[in-house]
């Protein structure tokens, strides 16, 4: 009622929704390369913002600034995926979705507890000191943090399209992503292909992660919700579309946001849950008709 | 395959010889504490209150039961703060390790999952945590608790409100309130006692947002209470709500009069927003100002100076009560004689004693009757306590000015 | 006639277990409605390949109806949940009471189980594979928050189940038997179907979805009919743990996704997917280690719980069983019927 009232309210709503899933966003790239590319579907996915926020905050405790802390996030968490690759992804990649899924798991669990124990359950934050925008008397507010975030979320996806359409390895990404026998008998290395496509999403998620703990907070259990919405990005984009991964992550954040006002903070998660849940049965239904299915 | 195996093999060997014998001349406390999770922050502090006050005993010469004195011990575990595993370790504290003498877990949720048990099994908990209501309202036995329960924890904020009502601009009745809590067992029952509260004064509620616990933003909510402009904003949600709440109130630029959580000084708001913190009002269960005292720690500053010293940061009140429970079951070791939980138990429910935290008495439910709760508000950095008035440092400053 | 042996043996254990360690009588109550958890999760996705991280909902659903009529018979549900307020009303219930409860309880909570997994199952069950996986995992979490904002069954405070009279003895015995018995039954059920036109069935489904839809089965009704199935005893297991555990908590014990969800699974795994025996043997090897974990690894118990996982699936995928069968052939092999051999033959050379 109130929203129609006060539309300038739905402005703030919307606008604050949209620069949530900027955020939202950048984390689901990755999830998308990954997908895309090695058939992979990582529910570590939120455990790397995680692990990026940690970067950010102890930047933040060392005096830096933690908008520095944005790109090396995404340089420490690159190795750490690098590393995880070599450890244990690539022993999966060949293998069932499922299993991955399991594994992936399995080191989402691992690595929260390794982070309780290294910083403690506390909820941290990294404070950027930046301003708050105001537009409207005051009326809508935009921190300008987040305002930050949904720029960098831009340009990150700008720089990933233009990285995978133009350089060798990003070329080299596509062709295996099309098909990996192909392009090994081409000569690309695609072991090393996929320890970059693994590497980068987690890069993508620690810088996503270093964003998330200026203009939120972060501590080791906030991993499964950025999983999720990810997942549920991609799955309304489809793979392999990177403006479609925006467009739906900007969405996301702006329903999700409006539902918590309509029904209450409470329903805010069901909302997004169960949009997912509804978003596939519904994609699926419309493809039953055509007797196919959601591959 | 060989180390599945022997952790297989490990494993039932530890099941079959569980229950470890026990030192001689020790007693063994239990106590199932959320040290991983999403309580992980809180359950530690409950630890370090249970750890220093056990070390504290100890080093004065233990407890003498009957004519043996005893050095006091706690076995813990892990309920990674979910209901399901509390329950389930403290029946393995009770039934696999014999320990018949059980310290509460951290939060309401937690308890409330524990106490059955521990009346079912008959045996005395001493629980510094757990502060929901209805732990008390079950004609349960063998639950004691030294803090007070949950709705009056902001109960004093909405008294607050109306005393001040003048200063609002407004009459009691006409004061607006908004309420955002977390979606658990605690906030519920805060939630509870200052809707209670309110409608005593006849206050309206313009805002009841329940924000689920995975939740890290109120941007939803906030907008909401910029749009409905109430008079008092009520907060609870353990440390992440208060770090969330000041944050984004002060983010968003978003002004409310009077301002009231719990949990603020373990999620430490002043060190983290500075000046976005001032103002606001926080309840407590106790305060290093207050002049309680006993023999073991000296006075309530002198426990903050000891806890300061060993774990490098001021108590937090859940370390505080925590300290408590241990020096409630010394003390009632002391009258009954002997461990025997039966004994225990009854001398636990005659408990009349002062210490550092505030004069613990059980009434029949088992639930501290002889402590009020406090009121601290935020002022020049620092917590100064503003309610109740017998103990009140300074006048709250109630409407808070606007913010710059 | 050595098989039968070894069934009663099993029986005869089970029976006298609690007599033998009346110290665990919880820790194997709750191993029981494991074994529960894996062979009904092994139905669906073992048996049938569809592989559910959305299981829970069904221990939830049941979890939730049978304390909401074990009180709503005798009292009204609004006021019980309520008394985390003001109200110092006490609610008690006598032995007749408490048992008339759980009598209605325990089937409403199979009944309204397998309700939620008719409807659901006809609106998910036409998703394939990943898909079908993490709709599921949405399901799970979606349940999990609603039960946390509904009030009249206590929302986010949970849900105290009504305490078991004294004069029913010791109450982690008595559900002890009950959880024995389900386990029993839910074997028997189990394993009968397996050795029906059904279960080729599924496991046709399994094998090739389009082609088992192209020999003219009704695929989506026999999807549905497995996941209702599993979700009957499911809601009477969710019923039994609620009592076991006393508190419901709607995340954290109800719709516990990331606890009893994927632990079913990887009992499963463990044990050998597809199995009859697999499910069983995963879910004791599991709770052995698990309660190894949180007594031996302190704050460790979940970077080991990981670490298992992760090793498991990567590998040992093919879990104890599987593991054996490809060891011992003779020993654990499928008994083989040389007219199926010959029709599987065709389909291998192919």
């Amino acid at each position: 009622m109130i929203l129609i009232q006060a539309p300038v309210i739905t402005v703030d709503l919307v606008l604050n929704g949209l620069l949530l899933g900027a955020i939202f966003a950048l984390a689901a790239y990755g999830m998308a390369l990954v997908w895309g590319v090695m058939s992979i579907i990582n529910i570590a996915q939120g455990e790397f913002v995680m692990l990026g926020g940690y970067v950010a905050v102890m930047m933040y405790w060392g005096g830096i600034h933690p908008l520095l802390a944005v790109p090396v996030a995404a340089l420490v968490m690159f190795i750490v995926g690098w590393a995880l690759y070599r450890a244990v992804i690539f022993r999966i990649v060949d293998r069932d979705l499922f299993v991955s899924l399991l594994a992936t798991f399995g080191l989402s669990i691992l690595l929260q507890q390794l982070m309780n124990t290294a910083f403690s359950g506390n909820v941290q934050i990294a404070e950027a000191g930046l301003g708050t925008m105001f537009l409207f008397d005051g009326l809508v507010t935009l921190s300008q943090i987040k305002v930050v975030a949904f720029v960098l979320a831009i340009v990150v996806g700008g720089c990933m399209v233009v990285f995978l359409k133009r350089s060798r390895m990003g070329q080299a990404i596509r062709a295996t992503a099309q098909n990996a026998r192909a392009a090994r008998v081409m000569g690309i290395d695609t072991d090393r292909v996929y320890a970059v496509t693994y590497g980068l999403n987690a890069a993508l998620c620690g810088s996503c992660g270093a964003l998330v703990a200026m203009a939120y907070s972060i501590h080791p259990y906030i991993g499964l919700p950025y999983t999720i919405r990810s997942f549920m990005i991609v799955v309304v984009a489809g793979l392999g579309n990177f403006a479609g991964v925006i467009v739906a992550g900007l969405g996301l954040g702006a329903a999700e946001n409006l539902a918590g006002f309509i029904l209450g903070a409470q329903y805010q998660l069901a909302f997004v849950f169960g949009l997912l849940v509804v978003v596939l049965v519904w994609r699926n239904w419309r493809l039953a008709a055509k007797r196919q299915y959601l591959k | 395959m060989r180390i599945t195996r022997t952790l297989v093999l490990a494993a039932a060997g530890a099941v079959a010889f569980g229950g470890a014998a026990l030192a001689e001349d020790t007693v063994t406390l239990g106590s199932a504490i959320s040290l991983t999770g999403n309580y992980s922050t809180n359950g530690e502090h409950t630890q370090r209150g249970y750890d220093l006050a056990v070390e504290k005993i100890n080093e004065a010469g233990g407890v003498k039961i009957g004519d043996k004195t005893y050095q006091i011990e706690v076995k813990y575990y892990d309920d990674e703060s979910t209901p399901a595993r509390g329950a389930e370790l403290v029946e393995r504290l009770v039934k696999q390790d014999g320990i018949e003498l059980i310290l509460g877990p951290y939060g309401s949720g937690l308890t409330k999952a524990v106490a059955p048990v521990t009346e079912e099994l008959q045996v005395p908990m001493v629980e510094a945590n757990g502060a929901s209501r209805s732990l008390f309202t079950n004609g349960w036995k063998y639950i004691f608790a030294t803090l007070s329960t949950s709705e009056q924890y902001l109960a004093s904020a909405i008294d607050l409100a109306a005393e001040n009502a003048e200063a609002l601009g407004k009459k009691p009745d006409e004061i607006k309130v908004a309420v955002v809590v977390e979606n658990d067992p605690f906030s519920a029952d805060v939630r509870a006692g200052v809707v209670e509260d309110m409608e005593k004064y006849g206050m309206k509620l313009v805002i009841d947002d329940q924000f689920p616990r995975e939740l890290n933003d109120m941007s939803a909510t906030l907008t909401k209470i910029k749009a409905l402009k109430p008079d008092v904003l009520i907060v609870s949600g353990h440390s992440k709500g208060a770090t969330t709440a000041i944050r984004q109130l002060s983010e968003q630029k978003v002004s409310v009069p009077v301002v009231a959580m719990t949990h603020c000084d373990s999620a430490d708001i002043i060190g983290n927003f500075g000046a976005a913190s001032e103002y606001t009002l926080c309840a407590t269960q106790w305060a290093p100002s207050l002049a309680y005292k006993d023999d073991l720690f000296g006075s309530a500053a002198d426990y903050a100076k000891t806890f300061e010293a060993k774990y490098g940061y001021a108590p937090p009140y859940q370390a505080a009560e925590s300290s408590a429970a241990v020096q409630v079951f010394a003390d009632a070791l002391e009258r009954a004689g002997t461990t025997d939980k039966t004994a225990v138990r009854d001398a636990l429910a005659a408990t009349d004693m002062e210490t550092f935290y505030g004069k613990i008495k059980f009434d029949e439910t088992g639930k501290n009757i002889a402590k009020p709760m406090a009121l601290y508000q935020v002022l020049d950095g620092e917590f100064k306590i503003v309610a109740p008035s017998a103990v009140a440092e300074t006048k709250a400053v109630i409407p808070r000015p606007a913010m710059n | 006639m050595s098989r039968l042996i070894g069934y009663a043996a099993i029986l005869a254990i089970g029976i006298a277990a609690p007599y033998l360690f009346p110290n665990y009588q919880s820790q194997m109550a709750e191993l029981w409605l494991f074994i529960v958890f894996a062979l009904t999760w092994d139905l669906v996705g073992g048996q049938m390949g569809y592989n559910s991280f959305g299981n829970v909902v069904f221990i939830g659903v049941g979890m939730y109806t049978c304390a909401i009529v074990q009180v709503g018979l005798f009292y009204s549900v609004t006021d019980y949940n309520a008394a985390k307020g003001g109200g110092q009303t006490v609610f008690t219930f006598d032995v007749v009471q408490y048992l008339e409860g759980l009598a209605v309880g325990l089937p409403l909570a199979a009944v309204a189980a397998g309700i939620v997994a008719a409807i659901l199952g006809s609106a998910v069950l036409g998703m394939r594979g990943h898909y079908f996986a993490i709709c599921t995992l949405g399901l799970g979490v979606a349940a999990g928050q609603i039960a946390n904002g509904w009030d009249w069954i206590g929302a986010g405070s949970g849900m105290v189940v009504p305490h078991a009279p004294s004069g029913l003895g010791e109450t982690s015995r008595f559900y002890y038997y009950l959880a024995f018995v389900l386990a029993v039954l839910t074997f028997i059920v189990v394993s009968w179907l397996y050795s029906t036109r059904f279960g080729l069935a599924i496991n046709a489904i399994r094998d090739d979805e389009d082609k088992a839809e192209a020999m003219g089965l009704p695929t989506t009704r026999i999807k549905v009919t497995a996941w209702v199935i599993s979700a009957l005893f499911l809601g009477v297991a969710g019923g039994l743990l609620g009592n076991l555990k006393r508190f419901i908590d709607p995340i954290e014990v109800a719709f516990a996704g990331a606890s009893f969800g994927v632990w079913m699974v990887l009992m499963v795994i463990l044990g050998g997917k597809g199995t009859l025996w697999g499910p069983v043997i995963g879910a004791i090897v599991f709770q052995l280690l698990k309660e190894f974990f949180w007594t031996y690894l302190l704050g460790w118990q979940r970077v080991a719980l990981g670490l298992m996982i992760v090793l498991i699936v990567v590998f040992f995928p093919q879990g104890i069983l599987g593991f054996l069968r490809e060891r011992f052939p003779e020993r654990f092999g499928h008994k083989v019927d040389p007219a199926l051999a010959r029709g599987a033959a065709g389909e291998a050379a192919k």
